[in-house]
């Protein structure tokens, strides 16, 4: 129980995040991304600030276990395989396209801005796509 | 001068947010593996990942109500790009294992070889397509 509103709390915490920070406002995702245009660098910063908070954190975190747990749940894959370089490929394709990944079109859907219900369910579509393509 | 404190502001609270997760339950934040949850068959393992996605609509309901302006933006509203883009984002972070908050924010700081890479892919693929777009136009 006490897990699930760990959840819920750090769920929240995402979100106000990403909102205040400008992670959901597309034009300034595809700001920072016209490096060669007129280049909106003050995305980078949330990247910079989270990395940075989380470099300090993580470390003190691995030294003990989690509250509610009693160890971990990392990723054990450890190699850079083509699946990942081609993943990441197309998601930053995606992403450059309209400025919106996973974390901000589930916020934005608050909106009920018509762009960001259509971008979301083309999103879980392309996630089962994924599933039937693996099987 | 860009407004460099709200991303700073915004970044840490992020990084607060994985902490908790990480420290509370020992998961990574990473949402588009967490929304995955949501086409899969439902099971008392992911009810973690309910609350998540529950918190993150909440949280985006008090920000909207609070400071409605941070809203404020335009999306594109050509459809066949709306629809492109969100294939891509979906079949791609499924495929390549996480998306800029689970590769970005909790993988950089593991200093975890696949996200350093997935990370690197994806800015300068979301560059290149920007760049790309500009010189059509």
């Amino acid at each position: 129980m006490r897990g699930q509103l760990i959840s819920l709390l750090s769920g929240f915490l995402f979100a106000c995040g990403l909102a205040i920070s400008g992670m959901i406002n597309p034009d300034k995702v595809r700001g920072f991304l016209d490096l060669f245009g007129e280049w909106d660098y003050s995305l980078a910063l949330v990247m910079l600030g989270a990395v940075s908070f989380n470099f300090i954190t993580f470390r003190f975190l691995k030294r003990r276990k989690p509250v509610c747990t009693d160890s971990y749940f990392l990723p054990s894959s450890k190699d850079v395989d083509r699946d990942l370089v081609l993943g990441a490929s197309l998601f930053g394709a995606g992403w450059g396209l309209v400025g919106i990944c996973p974390g901000p079109a589930i916020v934005n859907l608050v909106t009920l801005n018509s762009s960001i219900i259509i971008f979301f369910i083309a999103m879980l579509v392309g996630m089962l796509a994924h599933k039937f393509y693996k099987k | 001068m860009e407004n460099i404190f709200n991303p700073l502001i915004g970044g840490v609270l992020i990084g607060i947010s994985s902490t908790v997760l990480l420290g509370g339950i020992g998961r990574i934040s990473g949402i588009s593996g967490i929304l995955a949850s949501v086409i899969s068959k439902p099971s008392k393992e992911s009810f973690w990942k309910y609350n998540f996605l529950l918190g993150l609509l909440l949280g985006g309901i008090f920000s909207y109500k609070l400071h409605p302006e941070l809203f404020n933006y335009d999306v594109s509203n050509n459809l066949v790009k709306v629809v492109v883009a969100g294939l891509l984002v979906g079949f791609g972070t499924r495929l390549g294992n996480g998306c800029t908050s689970g590769h970005g924010v909790c993988g950089l700081p593991r200093i975890a070889k696949r996200s350093i890479v997935a990370t690197m892919t994806f800015i300068f693929v979301g560059i290149l397509t920007v760049s790309i777009e500009g010189l059509i136009k």
